[in-house]
């Protein structure tokens, strides 16, 4: 318990309130980035009301395959995510590395996949401006401006939860965190769950609803 | 709440220094987590920036004195009129109080040592400053025309400055209100005292806690629309562009999504402030004390629905308007509620009138005349009428100025003994109040008249009709001028000449004013325990009752 004392910030009483301090912390985080992507998602969500059959036709465009794939490789990202707070929990420190490892390697898988998908977009005209090309869907450059700006923002989220997770790992690689004090990892998980989230709602929204009615 | 567990040794009591004695280098100043060191380096940024924004304002009202533009250029005026709006909204009013008072106090008043996160409250202070450098440079580089709210498609196609600068600065600077607001919610959650129960809070915790939520949650709205607005610029299209299918209206929606609920963010503070000032000055407990606490939460609630009523003419339906304006006269009922509560706390009070509570009585009546106004605004028919008048300028004015600047500037005398050991002169205090209200009343009455008689705002000529209110208003608005520099003057003199503060110089209750002035490191020599509430103003009534309890 040494340790876990050398931990507690001055201003505060005990390593309890600290921790608690923290995680509330992370969570008013969250709801700012909520409100923040919610303005972009309420943008898309009027429009595709508005321009109801473009933004259908637009979307069944999109690649599925990938849209799918990189579900699938955030969601195992939340599985081992949470095997590393566990890990750290009951003090395996190897499991703990071993997980962030993995959590990270699968959050580049899911970079690289969305890095094809883009290529693919522009060699298919289908990046908004000058050279934009999408027959008989007069708002589907709108459609695309969203998917582009919405997913762009995920992605950016991704990019900060790799390096996150890579000073963590570092961390742990160093034993720094312990049964006693691993708050540090719990609030990374927390935040990386939400990026996970926030996928899960982009690719209903992008690549599912209306694709087959 | 405090599980007290392993504590920290308390610094052996009494050889603790007082804050500004912890250290004099400039190095203890920028990389200092110290929450009152943090309030000052905010109040001394803050300052810088009111003086830009109203160097502006004067050549404004210099230009205004003549019907022919003849000073400025109609291009300059528009700069003029943005760096105004943008710097006061952005870089004075939202950061005012809560950056100084409410870093300086809210520990000290719940009891705690700190905010619960004094790096990240460091932080907050360097994202300002960045924001400030940006905001700064597009104004030294030539300047933005798109006045504060930065509209589309004008903002994003058309406009020939420096936007996309200015939006950084927007930006920035938002995100270090967002870490400050997040800050004190977590610090009045998990910091309290032992015994400082939530209604025991004092009233200025409650609205700082109110603020502090609307910060949190709509300032990351302003964050993606000027995001988006920028994108637009850059890219050459956007979702606000009608060639793709856009629409510019969509960017007023978000706009004011976050900027009617900011327009709380620059009052609550200020209501903060007030709520502290009026039971101290009539010796009287504060009358409704849960309506004030609620009252707080219930604007900053109410305070996002009622956003459309800035969009009365850019053609909502007409269900739309109806629904939005019923809205907005009930987000007035918690202000309301909030003045009828301060003025039956005066009533058989034992009143005196030193600067603070000049500056309080000053707030009520303004802060009602402003809040009233708006009234005129959120009727819908009114209101076509009335936009982009000068009615508008003066009611948002009466609510900006006389609302959150008269409380800003209460809180500093009220508080200038605790921040500095030394009391400023209390006659030329008074003086200052005094040349404030009646400058401010000149300079902005007569634009209700220039408004109402159909004077557009944001134009740097005008019809003849309009010189005589014009003139008065320049007039008025020297004087004000003169209120503005007083302070400054004998604050910074009262640092070396003033008399030196006890440690309670009005005999207040809070728990502020249980440790010396200027305060040790850690605020207390050992942690309060509360054992009452925050307004224990009649002793004797209450050592009758415990007399009785007990005979
Ligand atoms: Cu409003």
């Amino acid at each position: 318990m040494a340790e876990a004392t050398n931990a507690i910030a001055e201003q505060f009483d005990s390593s309890e309130q600290q921790h608690e301090s923290a995680w509330l912390g992370l969570w008013a985080f969250l709801a700012t980035e909520v409100l923040f992507f919610g303005g972009v998602f309420l943008g898309y969500i009027v429009y595709r009301h508005v321009y109801y059959e473009s933004f259908v036709l637009a979307s069944r465009t999109t690649n599925l395959v990938y849209g799918t794939v990189n579900t699938a490789v955030l969601l195992t990202s939340s599985l081992t995510m949470a095997l590393a707070v566990h890990a750290a929990q009951v003090g395996k420190n190897k499991n703990l590395v071993r997980f962030l490892i993995l959590t990270i390697l699968l959050a580049i898988t899911f970079m690289g996949v969305k890095g094809v998908e883009y290529y693919e977009h522009y060699k298919d005209h289908q990046i908004p401006g000058p050279s934009f090309v999408l027959k008989g869907a007069p708002e589907g450059e709108l459609f695309y401006y969203f998917y582009f700006t919405m997913t762009g923002l995920h992605a950016l989220h991704v990019v900060i939860g790799i390096g996150l997770l890579s000073v963590m790992a570092l961390l742990a690689a160093r034993r720094r965190f312990n049964p006693a004090y691993y708050t540090p990892v719990e609030l990374s998980g927390l935040y990386w769950h939400f990026v996970d989230i926030v996928w899960i709602f982009l690719y209903p929204l992008i690549y599912l609803i209306s694709r087959h009615s | 709440m405090n599980i007290i567990e392993e504590t920290h040794p308390p610094p052996p009591a009494k050889l603790e220094p007082d804050y500004l004695e912890a250290g004099h280098t400039v190095r203890s100043w920028l990389l200092t987590t110290d929450h009152k060191r943090i309030g000052l380096l905010y109040l001394f940024s803050i300052i810088f920036f009111f003086f830009i924004a109203a160097v502006a304002a004067g050549i404004m009202r210099l230009e205004l004195l003549t019907p022919k533009g003849d000073l400025v250029l109609s291009e300059t005026y528009s700069k003029l009129f943005t760096l105004h709006g943008v710097i006061m909204v952005w870089f004075f009013l939202i950061p005012s109080i809560p950056t100084v008072l409410g870093n300086f106090l809210i520990p000290m008043m719940i009891g705690a040592r700190d905010v619960a996160f004094p790096k990240l409250n460091l932080l907050s202070w360097y994202l300002f400053m960045a924001g400030g450098m940006f905001a700064l440079y597009a104004i030294i580089a030539g300047g933005v025309d798109t006045g504060w709210t930065f509209y589309t498609p004008y903002s994003s196609r058309y406009s020939n400055s420096h936007v996309i600068e200015m939006a950084t600065g927007i930006f920035l600077s938002g995100f270090g209100s967002i870490l400050t607001g997040l800050n004190f919610i977590i610090t009045v959650h998990k910091m309290r005292a032992p015994g400082m129960t939530w209604f025991r809070l004092p009233l200025f915790i409650w609205s700082h806690y109110a603020t502090s939520l609307i910060l949190v949650l709509a300032t990351p709205v302003l964050a993606i629309t000027l995001l988006l607005m920028a994108l637009e610029r850059i890219w050459g299209i956007g979702i606000f562009d009608p060639r793709i299918g856009g629409d510019p209206v969509l960017f007023q929606h978000l706009f004011w999504f976050y900027s009617h609920p900011a327009v709380y963010i620059m009052v609550l503070p200020s209501m903060a402030v007030i709520s502290e000032l009026i039971p101290c000055f009539s010796r009287k407990q504060i009358f409704g004390y849960k309506f004030i606490a609620f009252a707080s939460l219930a604007i900053a609630f109410l305070g996002f629905l009622v956003w459309g009523h800035h969009m009365f003419v850019a053609g909502p339906s007409v269900y739309a308007g109806l629904v939005f304006s019923l809205l907005s006269f009930l987000v007035a009922i918690p202000s309301a509620i909030k003045v009828f509560n301060w003025t039956a706390t005066l009533h058989r009070g034992s009143i005196s009138f030193e600067t603070p509570m000049l500056y309080a009585l000053g707030f009520i009546g303004l802060f009602s005349l402003g809040g009233l106004t708006g009234l005129f605004l959120a009727a819908l028919g009114a209101d076509v009428h009335l936009t982009d008048t000068y009615f508008i300028i003066a009611h948002f004015h009466y609510i900006m100025v006389g609302g959150t600047v008269l409380g800003f500037m209460g809180g500093m005398h009220f508080w200038w003994p605790k921040i500095t050991g030394r009391m400023y002169p209390e006659k030329m205090g008074q003086l200052a109040a005094l040349v404030t209200f009646i400058g401010f009343n000149l300079t902005f009455f007569p634009q209700f008249i220039l408004g109402y008689l159909g004077m557009p705002r944001r134009y740097h000529a005008y019809a003849p009709e309009y010189q005589v209110y014009n003139v008065l208003s320049t007039a008025g608005a020297s004087i004000l001028a003169v209120g503005y520099i007083l302070p400054v003057i004998y604050f910074i003199w009262s640092l070396h000449k003033g008399k030196k503060a006890p440690a309670n110089p009005w005999n207040a209750t809070g728990l502020e004013w249980q440790t010396p002035s200027p305060p040790p490191v850690h605020n207390f020599y050992e942690t309060p325990l509360v054992v009452k509430g925050p307004y224990d103003y009649s002793p004797e009534e209450e050592e009758r009752k415990l007399e009785e309890r007990h005979g």
